[in-house]
């Protein structure tokens, strides 16, 4: 079935809006908008891992904790508390942030990310990624870079960047692929792929992905210059 | 930290560690309306200096109660979330985060301010629950205050989404708001040695012996109480509180 997107380009990103340091109780934080998703992030720690035997003797230890707001789902309340999805997300969050993280200088401890939704409208993990990665930035850990993450996919037959809820429940068949990138190397850091699709449909999604992960790079480093270097 | 000592001494000599009257909120108090327009019916946030409460409200069908058969319901939650402070841990609700949303559930319902019985969909079989979250963003004192103002603003915000074949459509909603006659609006006064304040930093709420929590109607009628702490108050105390609580209150409402 053919897809005709009417408000944007098949490459172009919904609009971004980034700000860092927005929660001041935490060490660092940020709020990352993509569309009508909204994230936000805060970083606490490094602080004493409990339980014990969690910790990790030669470096501090990275946890991710995702969550949606009850109200922030498309359709009824979202049950409060963990669920089996957020627990996942939170995994593969951990990891595509964890590669560019240095905690060798924490050894023993925990270094927290609480990443909050507060509307969404698909590519929920991949706005708490580029939340998280600013909040850890704002915190001031050494770190290789930031990361950055876009969902791209095909809707219907037609390869796209960046899916909106209406694009991912599409009637005529929708394959979401969220992807994380460490901007500077290039390296994949988060992949996941729900659907079926062609390899050569995946190849143009996924070059779509990395012209949308260069934008979303300039959006991240705009909101840090604007706190820490007042915009220059 | 502020220890507590110094927060009790400064009470005595009748300041703040910030330098605020008794009787003065932090600044600003702004109420921002629909920051998750696309997802909740409802939603709110407010900020109160460092403090930063969101609220949100879903409606969803459900069956009647059989003591209020023509009646609907509502359910305010509140989570205290890791992200809005250091001292929060994941988990079930604690005890603090029931009792906030304890509080902001009773100066909604007891007020009468949402007329449940235009909640009722079909007697005795279907109503609307209004289910009300809160969240803070960043805990820094005084949740109960701003917690309740985010609730009843989320309220305010609230539209009726699209009821078809008995289904609810979410994702049109209507230009119907809900049956809120008016806004109650509660304010908490804190007694730290024999003084009264409102609006407390952290510091300030960990050094307080006692509060009081009052909700409003929109004359002045007072529609719920809730003491707090470990310390009495006796009944000449709870007079000056409300009495401070009611022009505290009246001050907030004007943010709405």
């Amino acid at each position: 079935m053919a897809y005709t997107r009417t408000d944007r380009a098949l490459n172009e990103l919904r609009p971004m809006e980034a700000k860092v340091g927005v929660i001041k109780n935490a060490r660092g934080s940020a709020m990352f908008k993509i569309g009508k998703t909204i994230a936000y992030a805060a970083v606490y720690g490094p602080r004493e891992m409990h339980p014990k035997f969690m910790q990790n003797v030669e470096r501090g230890t990275l946890r991710c904790n995702y969550n949606m707001m009850a109200f922030s789902g498309s359709g009824n309340r979202v049950r409060p508390g963990p669920s089996r999805r957020s627990r996942e997300i939170g995994l593969v969050t951990q990891n595509a942030l964890a590669p560019v993280i240095d905690l060798t200088e924490y050894p023993k401890t925990v270094v927290d990310v609480f990443i909050e939704l507060l509307q969404t409208d698909a590519g929920t993990r991949c706005a708490g990624i580029c939340a998280a990665s600013l909040a850890l930035a704002d915190a001031g850990f050494k770190m290789k870079d930031l990361v950055c993450a876009v969902s791209c996919g095909v809707v219907g037959d037609t390869p796209v960047v960046d899916l909106d809820y209406s694009e991912e429940s599409y009637e005529g068949g929708a394959v979401d692929i969220p992807i994380a990138v460490i901007p500077r190397t290039g390296e994949i850091t988060l992949l996941q792929l729900d659907g079926v699709l062609s390899k050569e449909q995946l190849q143009k999604a996924v070059t779509l992905a990395k012209h949308g992960i260069d934008k979303i790079y300039e959006v991240q480093k705009a909101a840090l210059r604007a706190k820490f270097t007042g915009g220059k | 930290m502020i220890p507590k000592s110094y927060i009790q001494a400064l009470a005595k000599k009748n300041t703040r560690h910030d330098g605020r009257r008794f009787d003065e909120f932090r600044q600003p108090v702004t109420v921002e309306y629909g920051v998750s327009a696309k997802s909740a019916e409802g939603s709110a946030k407010v900020t109160m200096g460092d403090t930063v409460v969101v609220a949100g409200v879903k409606m969803e069908f459900g069956q009647t109660y059989p003591d209020t058969p023509d009646e609907g319901s509502i359910m305010v939650s509140a989570e205290l979330l890791p992200l809005s402070s250091p001292e929060y841990e994941g988990g079930p609700p604690t005890i603090e985060a029931i009792e906030l949303s304890r509080v902001v559930d009773r100066g909604i319902r007891e007020s009468k301010a949402l007329d449940f019985k235009k909640l009722c969909v079909r007697s005795g079989e279907k109503m609307w629950i209004v289910m009300i979250d809160i969240y803070p963003l960043n805990a820094a004192g005084n949740l109960f205050d701003a917690a309740a103002l985010a609730a009843i603003a989320a309220l305010k915000n609230a539209r009726f989404p699209k009821v078809e074949d008995d289904k609810v459509i979410y994702k049109e909603p209507t230009d119907v708001p809900l049956p809120l006659s008016f806004m109650p609006v509660s304010c908490t006064v804190f007694k730290i040695g024999d003084k009264f304040l409102v609006d407390p930093t952290r510091d300030e709420e960990l050094a307080a012996d006692a509060r009081l929590t009052v909700a409003f109607t929109e004359d002045g009628d007072i529609c719920a109480m809730q003491k707090g702490g470990d310390k009495p108050l006796l009944q000449n105390e709870i007079f000056a509180m409300v009495d401070l609580a009611s022009l505290r209150a009246a001050e907030l409402r004007k943010s709405l």
